[in-house]
């Protein structure tokens, strides 16, 4: 039986305003999904056209949950956003060049070619890049946490983790600590039912990942993923919640992982029917949908967005072939920090 | 100056830190209202309060990875391991996080991990291993071994002020064992300068931790044979100065490397490759290691004094290598 609350959709501009969004903020998510579904397709092509060494994963389907989540973030509040949540980049405004030159292992993707895809993050825009062994980020969030709860600021820290990290201790760990503590944090499972080839029922017993919050002394939400209105109600209830000390928030997000774990995986595992379902549901086109439903979203206004992001990709793409490869003299840098790179926002 | 015991030491190094700068915090499993499974961190909670001493759950995965999270938003967490054992279940947080999160990301990581190491006292094979050179195999990682009470102090300061993830190894038969007279003002000791210990003409004798002591009484011994050795402390691993291990055997043209850890791959198997490849020239014989056997760590007294290197096996060594 479930234990965790089912979030309902969205149901008007109205109550949507009431949760903290004007028409142009929610123009500005549609953008925002766009720029994220555009960066991972042009990505797609890179890969095909032998630009981007090693593998390429996308996180299609969840541009609503990653969206949304980042959208309720406060300006000063931290997150680690994993390979599903380009999205989470976005909102949080790196420069798409900057994202082409990292898959591409060039000299000015974040991390200068000492990693790829989307093992990188700006930590001047309170991101902190991920490590492939997912569910690391958790405990790593949490002691953000508990810096802001002993310096007592008004902060919280966003971590997210998958359904297949879900199985792992380091979940458990972040998860008992920050719920013993009541630090403010918030977990977000992305859900997408398959871990690689690993569907769900191999990997938890009970009914929502959500469910285990009540375990763990928070509350747990279940929500539609691909319902990008309805995430970013739920997540900015749980933020606000974590910063005026009511402790942490699991949100589980569930979406359809859309393609393979990663471009070499044609995910001929996941049954055709799913694919058809979610595929209705997809994320994008359902915003569309309800822009234009409940908040007169125009041809023009939908034109507009539509060139401004074809533009952006365009140029980014161009700026970031022109990147150049990592000089060889860097392979020994930065190993061991330096004093100096304690000049940064989080350590004045 | 006064003379205090290395557990003192530590505890003084780490209170005064911690009165002098805000961010820095204590985590670990019983630190707080016990005070350490040890007593570092006695009277610390009464102090500093409960959010600067930090009673976590028994979680060393926690623990590490909350620690990389408060640095990277500007703290200088200290976590204790209640034994050195333990850090096997933070690896992930050290190494794939901690480790690389500079040179991958640019994020530095300032965080300083105590782990009381060492066997001596029948602590069986989980509490009493001596994992330093796993660390120091680690780059982006540093590995910290202070043998006297003062360099336990001032490594320690070092080691919370330093920009990147430090290992901090405490030998637990040192805590109460050793006295010396360490410094009343704050002072650090800097990483990568070995300490001499004793000097001397014919062998070079280098180690680390609990074995600085074993390896005195076994150079005092060959004293009145007519053989001169000089003591080495390295101090810290990671970095580990090469510069006064090559100077001291182009002095004394004979080396032994000797620890407590257990003997393939372990810290002093560098030690020797280095001097085999840059003093092969300076050397008038093989180079000699001393270490543990490659078992676990045994629980009986007799096992664990067999196991561990002992005065003997050291004056044993250094007479092979005097006689070569």
């Amino acid at each position: 039986m479930a234990v965790a609350r089912e979030a309902e959709p969205v149901s008007s501009l109205t109550e949507i305003k009431e949760a903290g969004l004007d028409r142009e903020d929610l123009l500005g998510i549609y953008r925002h999904m766009l720029l994220t579904r555009g960066i991972e397709e042009r990505g797609h092509i890179l890969y095909k056209q032998g630009k981007i060494p090693g593998s390429f994963y996308t996180g299609r389907g969840n541009e609503a949950a990653s969206v949304g989540i980042a959208t309720a973030m406060g300006p000063e509040d931290v997150g680690t956003p994993l390979h599903r949540d380009m999205g989470v980049h976005i909102v949080r405004g790196v420069e798409p060049w900057r994202i082409f030159a990292q898959f591409m292992g060039r000299a000015d993707g974040p991390t200068k070619g000492k990693d790829g895809n989307v093992h990188m993050a700006d930590d001047r825009l309170g991101l902190i890049a991920m490590v492939s062994h997912l569910p690391a980020m958790l405990p790593v969030a949490v002691g953000c946490a508990l810096a802001f709860r002993i310096r007592e600021e008004k902060r919280v820290a966003l971590t997210w983790f998958g359904e297949g990290a879900s199985a792992r201790g380091d979940t458990h760990e972040g998860m008992n600590f920050a719920g013993v503590r009541r630090l403010p944090v918030v977990f977000i499972c992305d859900n997408n039912q398959w871990a690689y080839s690993t569907p769900t029922h191999l990997e938890y017993a009970c009914e929502h990942l959500a469910d285990r919050a009540k375990a763990y002394g928070f509350d747990g939400v279940v929500v539609d993923g691909t319902d990008v209105l309805a995430v970013y109600r739920e997540a900015k209830a749980a933020i606000e919640k974590a910063r005026e000390g009511g402790g942490p928030t699991l949100i589980e997000c569930l979406t359809l992982r859309m393609e393979g774990h990663a471009v070499h995986d044609d995910a001929s595992y996941v049954p055709k029917e799913m694919f058809e379902e979610w595929a209705k549901r997809d994320p994008l086109e359902r915003y569309r949908t309800w822009l234009r439903e409940n908040a007169d979203f125009t041809d023009e206004e939908e034109d507009e967005i539509r060139g401004y992001v074809k533009k952006i990709l365009n140029d980014a793409v161009q700026r970031a072939d022109e990147s150049p490869m990592p000089d060889l003299d860097t392979l020994l840098d930065g190993v061991y920090a330096t004093p100096e790179d304690l000049e940064t926002p989080h350590h004045k | 100056m006064a003379v205090k015991t290395y557990l003192q030491a530590i505890s003084d190094g780490l209170r005064s830190e911690m009165q002098r700068d805000k961010r820095v915090f204590i985590i670990g499993e019983d630190v707080g209202v016990y005070g350490g499974a040890f007593k570092v961190t006695q009277g610390f909670q009464e102090e500093f309060g409960p959010w600067r001493v930090i009673d976590a759950p028994l979680s060393e995965t926690a623990i590490v990875g909350g620690c990389t999270g408060a640095a990277i938003m500007g703290m200088r967490p200290v976590a204790e391991m209640q034994f050195a054992d333990f850090i096997s279940c933070a690896w992930d947080h050290l190494v794939t996080v901690a480790a690389k999160q500079r040179y991958r990301a640019g994020t530095p990581v300032p965080i300083t991990v105590r782990l009381p190491s060492g066997g001596g006292f029948s602590g069986g094979p989980f509490h009493s291993q001596n994992p330093e050179s796993s660390f120091a195999h680690i780059p982006g990682l540093k590995v910290v071994c202070p043998a006297t009470p003062a360099d336990a102090k001032g490594l320690l300061i070092e080691a919370i002020h330093d920009p990147n993830p430090v290992l901090y190894f405490e030998h637990k038969h040192l805590y109460r064992r050793i006295k010396d007279e360490v410094p009343d003002e704050r002072y650090t000791v800097p990483f990568g300068e070995a300490r001499t210990h004793r000097e001397g003409d014919d062998i070079s004798l280098i180690t680390w931790g609990a074995m600085v002591y074993t390896a005195d009484e076994a150079a005092q011994k060959l004293e009145g044979d007519g053989v001169s050795v000089e003591i080495l402390d390295l101090r810290t691993l990671a970095p580990w100065d090469k510069e006064a291990v090559l100077r001291s055997v182009a002095k004394t043209s004979k080396a032994l490397v000797l620890h407590e850890d257990t003997l393939t791959g372990g810290f002093g198997a560098e030690i020797a490759a280095t001097i085999a490849e840059d003093a092969f020239e300076n050397l008038d014989a093989p180079v000699r290691r001393i270490a543990a056997p490659d078992t676990p760590v045994p629980f009986s007294p007799p096992l664990e004094k067999a196991f561990i290197p002992q005065v003997e096996d050291v004056v044993a060594g250094l007479k092979e290598l005097a006689e070569y």
